[in-house]
């Protein structure tokens, strides 16, 4: 696949799981009636995502997400919203939870299986990566804890230098 | 094209620059990231440590013999920095920390006592950010209008915008002379007879052109010039604003404290003669004397030469990049109109990832927005990968550029509307 790169460790951070869901990116679209909603923006890379969600009755009924980004960012958001659809909030809240320790500790955490989700641990020995798998995850959490007002919010993001 | 037939002995060169020995990933290390910093020859890493170890003592203080030697030291680089740039005399030489505190020194000593509400301060659309950004603070502190020339869609700016913009309430034109994210080389000369018909003064950021090409204040038109020790083979942490010395000498200091005063009482100060005014507290040395072996290696290429190297790469590097399948090129299409920095994207590839890619082949390439925001707008892309040259890169270099590019468009897939792209031009 990639030339002689295999060096570096690119197959570990493009799996092939990832690469499939960047050129095939599941629920990227705008809802017709969401009830949650927020902003993610990494100035630096120039990553934005938008994350709508329509709960109903404590659980995600639906998600879905539009921007751009790179491969890491875009494939993150398309497994994160498979992955939510379906459970209650407080799930998909965990879920995010378990997604950013897992970024953390470079480990699958324990107690959630995330499924596909787990390609992307190699993220996790990329630093300068790992912003960029989280962007969904952060901006799906604000949407949920935040609730229907999302007027005035600012942008998510999870880069710190944005300068 | 072969290494025999550069403009000066590039093996030699390379052979002064111990990181260029290094791998990465497993590869040989193809620096392309010199817009963003560039890498030091053994002269000046070893004039730090000899300063070190033979000179070091803080200057303008003591009468012992090391503060002499280092002041003396210190102070000579002035004329060497003077005689680059062809300022009038050494005293206009200000040393900062790098072209970002040049030219907030501008915008904080000159143009907030200089400047009312209503003002007029001229930039355009292709500065970096840290040429943006003090004048807003101004703007926001003072009144100050800010005028933008716009970019065109080939990088170049709108003359015609220019003629307009620039106007009786114009006090100041601050302007880059070439544009880190796209290389456009600005017309400055003719930018400066404008403003300068207007009564306007004229500042330029040199932080692209100084390290990189020929640059004569005078030539120019310019009545500051701001530019980066760090990008011309000198240490990080150095810097210049020169400024004509009747200007100079009418700023205000940005620090208060050691070396910028002449008394001090209990109750007010009197300002120390220029340039150590707004030199304030132990500055860094062994920095700037570091500086002046940086410059002598670059005298002694010679400057034309420099340029006429780049030009030399920068045009193969055009026609490679130019001739990968999804690759659009932003910025001026003849390499005479531009400095030796690339910009393209890769249809479906996002520019972080190519960055991660050509990162794998050891090819070291900045990508993002490049500190102009307002480039990227103008262009419609979030973000771009770019290359930039120095006296070290090869033709070779640009090769495994291209090749890791191509690879970066296999790997994700190729591009998928290929032929529907390059509008900007080269796709």
């Amino acid at each position: 696949m990639v030339g002689d790169a295999g060096g570096a460790g690119l197959d570990e951070l493009y799996r092939e799981i990832i690469l499939e869901h960047y050129r095939s990116p599941r629920r990227k679209r705008h809802l017709e009636a969401p009830n949650r909603h927020a902003d993610g923006s990494n100035p630096l890379c120039g990553d934005q995502i938008e994350v709508e969600a329509q709960v109903d009755d404590g659980r995600v009924a639906d998600v879905g997400f539009t921007g751009q980004g790179c491969s890491i960012s875009q494939a993150s958001a398309s497994l994160m919203s498979d992955y939510v659809v379906g459970k209650p909030v407080g799930d998909a809240l965990a879920a995010v939870g378990a997604f950013q320790q897992m970024m953390t500790t470079g480990e699958a955490p324990a107690g959630v299986d995330l499924g596909d989700i787990e390609a992307l641990l190699g993220v996790a020995k990329f630093p300068v990566r790992v912003k960029c798998a989280s962007l969904g995850w952060k901006t799906l959490e604000q949407a949920l804890k935040r609730g229907g007002d999302a007027s005035e919010a600012t942008p998510v993001t999870t880069d710190e230098r944005s300068m | 094209m072969t290494l025999e037939r550069r403009v000066f002995d590039i093996r030699s060169i390379r052979r002064d620059f111990p990181i260029l020995k290094r791998e990465v990933h497993g590869k040989p290390l193809v620096y392309l990231d010199n817009a963003a910093t560039s890498q030091k020859p053994v002269q000046v890493i070893a004039e730090i440590t000899r300063y070190y170890r033979d000179t070091n003592a803080n200057i303008h203080r003591g009468v012992h013999t090391l503060s002499q030697e280092a002041t003396q030291q210190y102070e000579d680089v002035r004329e060497q920095v003077r005689a680059l740039i062809g300022g009038g005399r050494p005293e206009e030489v200000v040393y900062t920390s790098g072209t970002t505190m040049s030219l907030n020194l501008v915008a904080r000593g000159w143009a907030r006592h200089r400047l009312r509400a209503g003002d007029e301060v001229v930039l355009t659309e292709i500065e970096h950010h840290s040429n943006i950004v003090p004048w807003q603070q101004l703007r926001d502190e003072v009144g100050i209008v800010l005028r933008f020339i716009p970019m065109l869609a080939d990088g170049t700016l709108d003359m015609e915008a220019a003629r307009r913009l620039i106007g009786p309430r114009t006090r100041l034109l601050s302007v880059t002379h070439v544009s880190n994210a796209l290389g456009t080389i600005v017309p400055v000369r003719e930018l400066a007879d404008l403003a300068h018909a207007q009564g306007a003064l004229v500042c330029v950021d040199g932080a692209q052109s100084v390290p990189h090409m020929p640059v004569d204040v005078t030539e120019l038109g310019a009545d500051f010039l701001a530019f980066s020790g760090h990008k011309m083979l000198g240490p990080t942490g150095t810097g210049v604003l020169w400024a004509r010395h009747e200007i100079l000498e009418e700023m205000e200091p940005l620090f208060g404290g050691g070396d910028m005063i002449l008394t001090v009482t209990l109750e007010e100060s009197t300002w120390n003669e220029i340039p150590y005014r707004f030199e304030a507290g132990t500055p860094n040395i062994e920095g700037v004397i570091a500086l002046g072996k940086a410059i002598d290696y670059l005298t002694a290429l010679g400057m034309d030469a420099v340029r006429t190297h780049e030009v030399e790469l920068l045009d193969y590097a055009l026609r490679r990049l130019g001739d990968v399948p999804g690759v659009t090129l932003f910025g001026p299409p003849d390499a005479q109109r531009r400095g030796g920095v690339v910009s393209f994207d890769l249809e479906g590839v996002h520019p972080h990832d190519i960055g991660q890619v050509l990162d794998s082949h050891g090819v070291a390439v900045r990508t993002g927005h490049h500190c102009a925001q307002p480039v990227m707008a103008a262009l419609r892309v979030p973000a771009t990968a770019r290359a930039s040259f120095y006296i070290y890169n090869t033709p070779e270099e640009v090769d495994a550029l291209a090749e890791a590019v191509s690879d970066a468009a296999r790997f994700f897939g190729g591009p998928t509307t290929g032929a529907a792209r390059g509008a900007a031009h080269g796709g």
